[in-house]
């Protein structure tokens, strides 16, 4: 008979805090812990006696208090009346606006730019890398400045549209007036309107949804499930019968009849800008300080992407260039088959990075007057309110959360092509 | 044998490749036109570049160098060229280059920051270029950080000595002590001594010393500086202090245990997450309320306490990805060669790591360096903080184009080198690896 | 002081060990300068020349205050201060003065907790057109696209005049003068506003300024003035005073030029109770009994520093208007030297 030994029960002493591998870790952290909310409680401390001696207590209550000023640009309706927080919420679709269409353009010209730098062409090579590195190298500040500038020197004044001899004339068939307050673009409007769906009622954060989009989304997406349905069925009857029956007729039927009826129906019209005493009325007015903002901001990153784009593409083994070429396929036909499906892997990571990158630096828009979430929130309602903490807090809180959704999606994304691609 | 006389039986004299394939004419054909939709970029390229050309040139060349005000400008170019459109009035840089590049430090004292700029490039070069560069040179790199601070805000010689001999005194008790307390308490024992000779006896030390031997500069105070200078001043500062503190938040990002873990991503993902003008926001308007009644920081020192915050967490991840990019077995090496943790990160990783790191850290120094432009918005004389600044001068008012431009070249310069420089040493990292 | 120890010794110098306790005026005396908030330039009112010399109608009120407290009117570090960042510097006593053409209006010196000294410059909210619009009025800019600088008290103004005659506008907000100047040359915009002093001096700087008009509506009363912060009394006095002794030698004829001899002793009473050559009115304030001499010398009496800085020999060519004296028919009236 054997009988196991008992492992000798160590006593805890006080020392193996420091010296056993097991338990410092423990007190490492609890130190850094404790490090940590003593640095954080001291802040806290500070900043009541602070504010207690200035006489501001933290408090939200300015937000429900009239604005005061007005916001050129807004989605939702808002007049000088609103609340604050409408005022933030008006700048916040603001920055979402730009930063949605600055990645898209970015995106586009990045993609272009970085194809080109490699471009068998001299010339273009050569012009697309002064493109990229003086952007690169210049602050994006700069950079917003100008476009605002030279957009309102270049483009021609609402002065030359004007009176008999005007020597500028709106573009595309009447339809679309270029100039350096803006752009002017029809707009869609419906003579036998359903109306609105007016949402939240009188709160800061009311909205109205239009039922007349929400019938064309709802028929479009009726459309395409039907055109589903009927690629569904061919292919059925092509596996059946090794024939596919032509169907594109029935798709294009399926997709355009049903919208046409509906547009006739609501009565859709194009309302054209007009000149109409200082500016031109009616239409979409994309403001100069959108486009500038969208335009330096797209340009600049579209630099950054571009070079990822590059730096993606030559990551690819030549070898597969040279298979494509074997397999008798076109240089453009290869890029866009082989090459860069292959280089999105390398390419998205760092992609994202200059996504959030644009949207942080849309942050700027301040200086070219475009009422952003910082111009709104963390520009006119704090001069006039001289909440400082309050609006600094707010306004880092939403950027925070715009970033940490924007890298969320992006690397959902990522994750997805990286599962498709292995 | 049959005559074949058809059949040559020497060699021809070689020929010329055919005039289209050689010379300009091959060049141009295979660069430029190599086929209609080359044909087509390339004569847009070339119109694109007429167009930007004809209007550059003749503003930058048939410009005005000289003049006391924007009007005097505006005069010469009417007598000169008819018209004062189309022209630079560089007569703005030519009387302001030097506010410009230096804002409003002393004139007296222009040498300081110019030789802090000369000895930041003697600090940086056996770093940057090692192979090239004596090691001996080091001891410059090691004291910069002490010498620098002295020259630009000037004071007495002491102060310095005194803060710089707090570290070495740290550091010989770390190097003395470890065998007599073990690692982690000589470290202690190091910071103990340092935080007790800056707190306690420095002060003392620094009266004694300028009793004895004053050496002083003059004290410049910080909101003095401004111009390009603040730019650079601040791109250093803040990728200097940042460095050390985004060591260690990638050490403490891939750490095991949890809640440091938890602090360091907390911290990076919050800076990261926010844009660099919402710190400038906190620097200039709330910092003041987190800090002790009474304290009153300079605004710049604020904005460099800011901007390095910003700058570590983007460091943090230039180490972290130099950390995943060593190879497993270094880390394995290490431990098996049984060093501990600091001991492995202090001989085996972070050497390479961090050398691996330098392009990052580089794009990173660039990146800073062009958002420091961020700080005119809060009302500070960098460069373009003082283009507002002398514009509100009744003789420059309404000049614009010019001083933008010369802005944007000082910036694509500096930019532009540090740039290449990072591309060449990506080039010879990767034949490193190679 | 413990807390200073270790900040001084981290950061090695720069750190200006201002209080915002007690006893601003203690303070700056102890300090030897004077930290005045002024703007980050405005043509005429604040801007620093080729050698970083700063110049302008505020920077003539912060040399003043300098000399009456300080004696020396270079004694005065000018901190530069945006719309956004002034109050801030002010409160957190960065600053002892602002002195940043500040409007003076109920929620600032009550909410904000600030007290206005005085007013040195009476203004109001003006607009600007191109003459060949042939707009004669403020009321027939319906439709119109203005350009405002923001972070004041512009776009309240601007927002309230437009909806009270129930006409529409479409804002363009500039961040500063000089992108307002660009803009509106440019054409992108038909107005330009701001205070009316403003609009002037940027007219002034025009190629052609006589294609340019300002408008007859004054929208806005925007009485512009040093302010301290609340509950620093003497400190509050000191300033006010200051100020009021400017006003109140231009009224009294007190120059730059003829103080010597008037300091010497005169027969009215005013001028030598003001200028300390008769009763106590220094030592009241906590200042040596020349204070107001020396701030007189620094840059002249209110008369003096306007004509230099934004007067009608300037480029700016201001007239003098509600900034009379109030002999004049003018809103500047200083209460008695007694």
């Amino acid at each position: 008979m054997s009988t196991l030994t008992e492992p000798p029960v160590e006593r805890f002493r006080i020392s193996m805090l420091l010296y056993d591998a097991r338990y410092r870790s423990a007190t490492i952290q609890v130190v850094a812990m404790l490090f940590f909310m003593l640095v954080a409680a001291w802040l806290v401390n500070n900043a009541i006696i602070n504010l207690n001696t200035l006489g501001k207590p933290i408090s939200f209550k300015f937000l429900s208090n009239p604005a005061g000023y007005d916001i050129n640009q807004r989605l939702l309706e808002y007049s000088s009346r609103d609340i604050n927080l409408r005022a933030a919420l008006i700048g916040l679709l603001n920055t979402l606006v730009v930063a949605f269409l600055g990645c898209i353009t970015a995106t586009i010209i990045g993609v272009i730019v970085g194809v080109l730098r490699l471009s068998s062409n001299w010339l273009v090579a050569r012009i697309m890398t002064v493109y990229v590195e003086m952007f690169r190298n210049v602050p994006v500040l700069l950079w917003i400045i100008l476009a605002w500038a030279i957009l309102s020197e270049a483009l021609p004044k609402i002065k030359s549209f004007r009176g008999e001899n005007a020597t500028s004339s709106m573009s595309l068939f009447d339809t679309v007036a270029v100039t350096n307050r803006g752009i002017y673009i029809p707009e869609a409007l419906f003579s036998r309107s359903l109306g609105n769906v007016h949402l939240l009622g009188d709160s800061g954060l009311r909205f109205d949804i239009s039922i007349d989009l929400i019938a064309i989304v709802v028929v479009l997406a009726l459309s395409i499930f039907a055109v589903r349905k009927v690629k569904a069925r061919a292919t059925a009857v092509q596996e059946a019968t090794g024939e596919r029956p032509t169907t594109w007729y029935i798709q294009l039927g399926i997709l355009f009849v049903p919208m046409i009826a509906l547009l006739v129906a609501l009565g859709f019209h194009l309302g054209l800008p007009e000149l109409k005493g200082f500016n031109f009325k009616g239409g979409t007015h994309l403001r100069n300080s959108l486009i500038a903002l969208w335009l330096a901001l797209s340009l600049y990153t579209a630099a950054f992407i571009a070079e990822i784009v590059r730096g993606g593409i030559l990551a690819i083994s030549t070898g597969q260039s040279e298979a494509a070429a074997a397999l008798g396929l076109k240089p453009n036909r290869t890029m866009s088959l082989v090459i860069l499906p292959q280089a999105l892997r390398v390419i998205i990571p760092p992609m994202i990075s200059n996504y959030l990158n644009l949207t942080k630096n849309s942050s700027l828009a301040i200086a070219v007057g475009y009422f952003d979430l910082t111009g709104t929130l963390g520009g006119v309602t704090l001069n006039q309110t001289g909440r400082e903490l309050e609006c600094v807090l707010l306004l880092m809180l939403v950027y925070l959360v715009i970033s940490l959704l924007i890298s969320a999606v992006m690397n959902w994304y990522n994750k997805r092509v990286e599962l498709v691609e292995r | 044998m049959s005559d074949l006389s058809f059949v040559r039986t020497e060699m021809l004299p070689e020929k010329a490749p055919p005039a289209s394939e050689i010379g300009i004419v091959g060049w141009l054909r295979h660069n430029l036109f190599s086929g209609w939709v080359n044909s087509i970029l390339t004569i847009i390229s070339l119109a694109a570049i007429y167009g930007v050309l004809s209007v550059l040139i003749p503003y930058v060349f048939l410009s005005v160098w000289n003049a006391e005000s924007l009007n005097e400008c505006r005069e010469i170019m009417n007598e000169t060229w008819g018209s004062s459109h189309g022209h630079a009035c560089w007569a703005v840089i030519n009387e302001r280059w030097l506010q410009l590049l230096f804002g409003f430090y002393p004139p007296e004292f222009y040498w300081r920051p110019i030789l802090s700029l000369v000895l930041l490039v003697v600090a940086l070069a056996p770093i940057l270029y090692s192979d090239r560069v004596s090691s001996k040179l080091l001891i410059v790199t090691a004291l910069y950080p002490f010498i620098m601070p002295w020259l630009m805000w000037g004071g007495s010689v002491w102060g310095t000595v005194s803060v710089a001999f707090g570290f070495v005194a740290g550091y010989l008790v770390l190097k003395y002590a470890t065998e007599a307390l073990g690692e982690l308490f000589a470290m202690i024992a190091g910071a103990v001594v340092a935080i007790v000779w800056w707190l306690f006896i420095a002060g003392m030390f620094v009266g004694a010393m300028d009793a004895i031997l004053p050496i002083a500069l003059e004290t410049v105070q910080s909101r003095k500086f401004g111009g390009f200078m603040l730019a650079i001043l601040l791109g250093v500062v803040a990728i200097g202090c940042s460095l050390p503190i985004g060591i260690v938040l990638a050490l403490g990002r891939q750490s095991h245990l949890p809640i440091v873990k938890w602090l360091c991503v907390c911290f990076i993902e919050f800076i990261r997450g926010v844009p660099l003008i919402t710190l400038l926001f906190v620097a200039s308007l709330l910092l003041n309320i987190f800090l002790p009644p009474g304290t009153n920081f300079d605004i710049i020192l604020r904005v460099m306490i800011m901007v390095t915050l910003f700058a570590s967490a983007y460091m943090a991840e230039v180490i972290r990805g130099g950390l995943a990019a060593l190879p497993r077995g270094q880390y394995e090496g290490a431990d098996s060669l049984g060093l501990d943790y600091w001991q492995s990160q202090r001989l085996i990783i972070m050497p390479q790591a961090l050398k691996i790191s330098i392009p990052g850290i580089v794009s990173t120094f660039i990146g800073v360096f062009k958002d420091t432009t961020l700080v005119s918005i809060i009302g500070l004389f960098d460069v373009i903080g003082l283009t507002h600044a002398i514009r509100a001068d009744t003789a420059w008012n309404g000049i614009y184009w010019e001083l933008f431009a010369f802005i944007a070249l000082l910036f694509f310069i500096v930019c532009f080198s540090m740039s290449r420089y990072s591309m060449y040493l990506e080039r010879k990292l990767r034949t490193d690896h190679k | 002081m413990k807390k200073s120890v270790i900040f001084g010794a981290l950061t090695v110098a720069g750190l200006a060990a201002g209080a915002a306790a007690a006893g601003t005026l203690d303070d700056v005396k102890a300090r030897g300068k004077l930290n005045c908030g002024v703007t980050t330039g405005l043509v005429g009112f604040a801007a620093p020349d080729a050698n970083g010399n700063w110049d302008g109608f505020d920077v003539g009120v912060c040399r003043a205050v300098a000399a009456a407290v300080l004696g020396d009117p270079a004694a005065v570090e000018f901190v530069p201060t945006t719309g956004k960042t002034r109050f801030t510097a002010l409160a957190s006593g960065e600053i002892d003065m602002l002195a940043r053409n500040t409007t003076w209006t109920f929620s600032r010196d009550v909410d904000l907790k600030f007290t206005f000294v005085g007013v040195n410059y009476y203004d109001g909210q003006g607009f600007m057109v191109p003459s060949e619009l042939g707009v004669s009025s403020a009321k027939d800019l319906d439709g119109a696209t203005v350009c405002i600088q923001t972070g004041t008290t512009t776009e309240l103004n601007l927002a309230d005049f437009f909806r009270a005659n129930n006409i529409s506008y479409e804002p363009v907000p500039i961040e500063t003068n000089a992108e307002g100047q660009q803009q509106y040359l440019a054409g992108a915009c038909d107005v330009y506003t701001t205070d009316a002093s403003g609009l002037a001096a940027t007219r002034a700087t025009f190629e052609d300024p006589g294609a340019h008009v300002l408008l007859p509506e004054i929208i806005s009363k925007e009485p512009l003035g040093p302010l301290v912060r609340h509950g620093d009394d003497n400190w509050g006095d000191a300033v006010r005073w200051t100020l009021n002794a400017l006003i109140t030698a231009e009224e009294l004829g007190v120059t730059s030029a003829n103080i010597g001899e008037m300091a010497a002793g005169t027969n009215n009473p005013e001028v030598n109770r003001l200028l300390g050559s008769e009763g106590s009115l220094g030592e009241m304030l906590g200042l040596s009994a020349d204070w107001a001499k020396n701030a007189i010398m620094a840059g002249g009496n209110y008369g003096e520093i306007f004509e230099r800085n934004i007067g009608e020999s300037t480029p700016i060519g201001l007239a003098r208007g509600l900034n009379a004296q109030w002999t004049d028919g003018g809103l500047i009236y200083s209460p008695p030297f007694r």
